[in-house]
């Protein structure tokens, strides 16, 4: 009996409690699933608890900034200041704000009648804008002396001119009006001029990685696009009602989203313009903006319908709803560079800053912050299909005139449904095809 | 053999898996490529190594292996097949997934390392049986702190039983005769020693050591560690036996009469109370593993119950004798059952079909006990035997014996230690049983060296984490998977359709049009409704893509069809 040997646990405390009281508790961890027990069912309410939580902290407004004495028409985001932007009005004002005192730092009337349309160039040193009264102005970003208050140049165009939009990397813009007309600063008189039929064009971007593409909205319910290369349009597509504007995906070249009257964005490829790649729904009136994300994963549309919402490119609904009491009819909206912030412009002179993510916590995390919300992010995913945890996270709530329409327009389209298919019942098989609702929109193609 | 063993009934081929984890051991790195289908089919050849041609002697050779048992410890299941789905982007995401699971297996496997603490063991030479190492032997040959953990208090109130908190600090001991205490069982400090006055049936410890439940003669009293009275629950009636649900925040009772309740102690509500009719049985456990009760009653038979369903769960014959104890071990899988034949029999919680050891005890158990490293625990009227691995093979001697001069009432194993308390007839003694606790515990699941601060943060975090006491299913992974059985109500629901009758509906118009007869409108509106009815029913007919009568060729008899019966058309 003498020879055992016997080893018990005996733990010395010095090893599991801290020295001082500036310490911090030692915690010593084992994975073992065993001393883990129901992880599943812990998992989910931890979940449950996460996307509860989110909507919780969904505060998406974080301020507006007023100033302007009349609606605004236009914004432009600087290309590498976060906190720079340029806002313009109906009554042709122009100010440019600090985003991060939310301050005006300078205002000045630049246009007779309307701002229509304003852009940055590459560099961020000047910006370009046009107003109704046929003059397309650029202006120095920044006044060092009272001289740069006034335009560095002024070009005075033949015809309308009602949208603007700089190249990527060449000192080259565009504007649109009756014609899509290609500028050069240096030159009084467009370089090129590209038409296609009588039509007004309202709406004219660049492509931000295919540099010398862009594409321009027309009044005859086209979408028509052109290499700034070439001397003619390339293609045009026509759609059911007219489109408002157009934003290129900064990621993927030949993507390119349209906000439509008809209350539908339509994500289209260049490659096939046949029928749109996506149709994204869920506004209940005309869509008048909309701008993608730096990512290209996401793009955010203001609507006539007094709200703003963000949608994931691939998706056909949108992720989350923004609105407020006072918020009116959107004009223009814009997401920060940084793909943090929204910003929005409507009818009633404010311009409105969002955050993209509206349950984002702002300013720095600590680490141990950073992985509880990595955590739970994972953990929404990995349940997000769960009945309790999807109504959750779905749950939005709107004002009662979206929720009226988007019940009118819910009974509408059972009603097309009811009516197609009594027709169908009713004639020769075949006589009625079934098309696609991506197919629906889409008059015709022209090369 | 022992792997298969240790499989979880949701894992369903054992064989399958262990080839897997063999895999796994191969070493992968994550490269954050953009999948496409192409080159999913093709062989990654720009992953190889450069120097794979020539021979170099390499002083590091990579990641060191993974022993395959410490994997299978951590393993999740089998994952699922990437092949078996359609979709390129989808398979690739899966696979992606699978990835990154198996690598937190290994990441956990591979963690072990950083456990500081050994388990306990007992090494003797060959040929000598540890059974009849007694405490003093062992006491004498384990540290002074550790020795300390060998004690006997001898107490007047009766037989007394005993419980462990949740992290193995504190103890709690109740008496027949009233006697209630709670202490800290490794500083000897006293929290409270009260006598109620009155039979105290069992004893728990609610979710932290300030509260403490005691079921007595009439009612169940919840006091607070200095023994104040916070709770009488009236309507929790001669109570038998308490179980506390720490994840759930449930305290699970029987009491005489069979009825079954599970309060939440969080709220104070009784969750579920209904009758078992089983009559008196005074044989309850957990079991661990997914929270269900386990109740043993006067025929034999084992039967498991949650909260939500009235009927039990599953039912098991185990002896054809009168039940004295059951206990579930850790990990939920193995049940010990013991009977007034003196037989005592292991079984496989998650089968449930044959014992897979039958062992024949020299008299019936009063107590059984699993550890948390799977020692079992029988008491045999002033005796204590310990097993060891006594699950997977059968043994022919107990690894410890106790004996004691005193009947034994109940014994807990201490969580975290390797310590035994036994309640007995005249007070509570404790003895160390090596290699029978965890060494290592988690600080954030249970720690025993928690501050007063750290166990109210613990508490806050377990109360936002409580779950509810619906998800007590005998597989708790049920949460995570797939609702097949909706889908088969579905279609249930849809078949109905077919057979049902159209509603009656109760015409009364909103306005009254005076002088003018709605028959005409009424019957408008019920053939509406009934011509609806009708094309549901198609349409469900349609989804369900039931057999036709037309289509099934009838046998021929040629000529003599013609005196076949003919099917009765109903009109």
């Amino acid at each position: 009996m003498s020879n055992v040997k016997i080893k018990v646990i005996s733990r010395n405390p010095e090893d599991y409690l801290r020295a001082t009281k500036r310490d911090i508790h030692k915690l010593p961890r084992n994975y073992d699933p065993s001393l883990h027990p129901m992880e599943a069912p812990r998992e989910y309410v931890r979940a449950l608890n996460a996307v509860k939580l989110e909507r919780v902290f969904a505060k998406p407004f974080i301020g507006n900034l007023d100033g302007h004495r009349d609606g605004v028409s236009a914004l432009a985001k600087h290309p590498s200041r976060l906190a720079v932007l340029a806002s313009g009005a109906f009554d042709g004002e122009i100010r440019i704000w600090d985003l991060a005192l939310r301050k005006c730092t300078r205002n000045f009337v630049a246009h007779e009648g309307w701002v229509r349309s304003l852009c940055f160039t590459p560099n961020g040193e000047t910006f370009v804008s046009v107003g109704d009264d046929k003059t397309i102005k650029s202006w120095k970003a920044e006044i060092q002396t009272p001289d740069d208050e006034e335009p560095i140049n002024t070009l005075l165009s033949m015809s309308v001119v009602s949208g603007v939009t700089h190249h990527k990397s060449k000192p080259l813009f565009a504007t649109c009006g009756e014609h899509c007309q290609l500028w050069e600063k240096t030159r009084s008189e467009p370089i090129k001029v590209f038409k296609w039929g009588v039509d007004s064009l309202h709406h004219v971007a660049f492509n931000l990685v295919e540099e010398n593409l862009l594409a321009a909205c027309a009044s005859d319910r086209s979408i028509i696009l052109y290499d700034s290369r070439e001397s003619g349009p390339l293609r045009k597509v026509v759609m059911e009602l007219r489109s408002n504007s157009l934003a290129w995906n900064p990621m993927e070249a030949f993507i390119f989203t349209v906000a439509n009257e008809d209350y539908n964005l339509y994500t289209f490829d260049v490659r096939k313009l046949s029928h749109p790649v996506n149709i994204h729904v869920d506004h209940t009136s005309a869509v008048i903006d909309v701008d993608y994300a730096p990512t290209g994963r996401e793009f955010v549309s203001g609507s006539y319908d007094k709200s703003i919402r963000i949608f994931e490119s691939l998706k056909g609904h949108s992720r989350d709803v923004y609105h407020t009491k006072r918020m009116q009819r959107l004009t223009c909206v814009k997401w920060s560079l940084d793909n943090k912030y929204i910003l929005s412009g409507s009818d009633e002179m404010n311009i409105r800053m969002w955050k993209a993510r509206a349950s984002e916590k702002l300013g720095v995390l600590k680490p141990r912050e950073r992985t509880a919300l990595n955590y739970s992010e994972a953990l929404k995913e990995k349940f997000a299909h769960h009945p309790q945890i999807r109504r959750i996270s779905r749950h939005r709530h709107v004002p009662k005139h979206i929720y009226n329409a988007k019940k009118e327009l819910c009974t509408i389209k059972e009603k097309n449904k009811r009516k197609e298919a009594n027709r169908r019942s009713h004639s020769k098989p075949g006589a009625v095809p079934y098309v696609s609702e991506r197919n629906k929109h889409i008059v015709k193609e022209d090369e | 053999m022992n792997l298969e063993k240790k499989k979880r009934y949701f894992e369903t081929d054992p064989e399958v898996s262990k080839t897997d984890a063999n895999q796994n051991n191969n070493d992968f790195e994550v490269y954050n490529i953009k999948i496409n289908p192409k080159s999913l089919k093709r062989k990654p050849s720009h992953f190889k190594n450069k120097n794979d041609g020539k021979v170099l002697k390499k002083k590091f050779s990579g990641k060191s292996p993974i022993n395959p048992e410490k994997l299978e410890k951590h393993s999740r299941g089998e994952g699922i097949d990437h092949n078996n789905v359609k979709h390129p982007l989808h398979a690739a995401k899966l696979k992606k997934r699978e990835n990154k699971l198996n690598y937190a297996q290994k990441q956990a496997a591979r963690s072990e390392i950083l456990l500081t603490e050994q388990q306990g063991s007992l090494v003797v030479e060959e040929g000598v049986k540890t059974t009849s190492i007694s405490q003093k032997t062992i006491k004498e040959s384990v540290d002074i702190a550790a020795a300390t953990k060998i004690f006997d208090l001898k107490l007047d109130f009766g037989p007394y039983r005993a419980k462990y908190s949740r992290n193995g600090r504190h103890l709690l001991l109740g008496s027949a005769k009233g006697h209630l205490a709670a202490f800290d069982w490794v500083t000897k400090k006293l929290h409270c020693e009260i006598n109620v006055m009155e039979s105290i049936h069992d004893i728990s410890w609610l979710h932290v050591e300030t509260m403490i439940a005691a079921a007595q003669k009439e009612w169940l009293y919840i006091y607070d560690n200095t023994g104040t009275e916070l709770h009488c629950i009236k309507r929790l009636d001669k109570i038998l036996r308490m179980e506390f649900l720490p994840y759930h925040f449930l305290l699970a009772t029987v009491n005489e009469y069979g009825f079954m309740s599970w309060l939440d102690i969080s709220i104070g509500e009784i969750v579920s109370h209904y009758n078992n009719h089983l009559g008196r049985t005074s044989v309850m456990t957990q079991n661990p593993y997914n929270a269900t009760l386990c109740l043993g009653n006067s025929k034999g038979v084992v039967s498991l119950w949650s909260p939500t369903v009235k009927e039990p769960l599953a039912k098991i014959l185990c002896h054809k004798t009168p039940l004295t104890a059951i206990t579930v071990d850790n990990r939920g899988m193995y049940m010990a059952t013991s009977g007034v034949d003196r037989s005592m029999k292991i079984w496989d919680i998650r089968n449930l079909d044959g014992p897979i050891q039958d062992y024949r005890l020299r008299s019936a158990p009063v107590d059984l006990q699993f550890s948390q490293k799977d020692m079992l625990a029988v008491g045999l009227g002033e005796v204590v035997e310990i097993y060891s691995n006594c699950c997977t093979q059968t043994v022919d001697r107990p690894y410890l014996r106790h004996r004691m001069a005193k009947s034994i009432n109940n014994f807990k194993f201490c969580p975290y230690e390797d310590v035994l308390g036994i309640g007995t007839s005249n007070g509570f003694s404790s003895i160390i049983v090596p290699g029978s606790g965890e060494p290592n515990f988690d600080a954030l699941e249970s720690n025993p060296f928690q501050t007063k601060k750290q166990r109210k943060e613990a508490e806050v975090k377990a109360l936002l984490e409580k779950i509810p006491a619906e998800l007590i299913t005998l597989n708790p992974f049920d949460i995570t998977e797939v609702d097949v059985p909706s889908m088969k109500e579905q279609m249930e629901a849809k078949k109905k359709l077919l057979y049902l009758k159209p509603k009656k509906i109760d015409y009364t118009p909103r306005y009254k049009n005076k002088g003018k007869t709605n028959i005409a409108r009424k019957k408008i509106i019920k053939d509406a409704t009934r011509k609806e009815q009708i094309e549901q029913a198609i349409e469900a007919k349609k989804h369900l893509n039931l057999p036709t009568d037309q289509n099934i060729p009838k046998q021929s008899f040629g000529v003599l069809n013609r005196f076949v019966p003919k099917p009765k058309i109903k009109k």
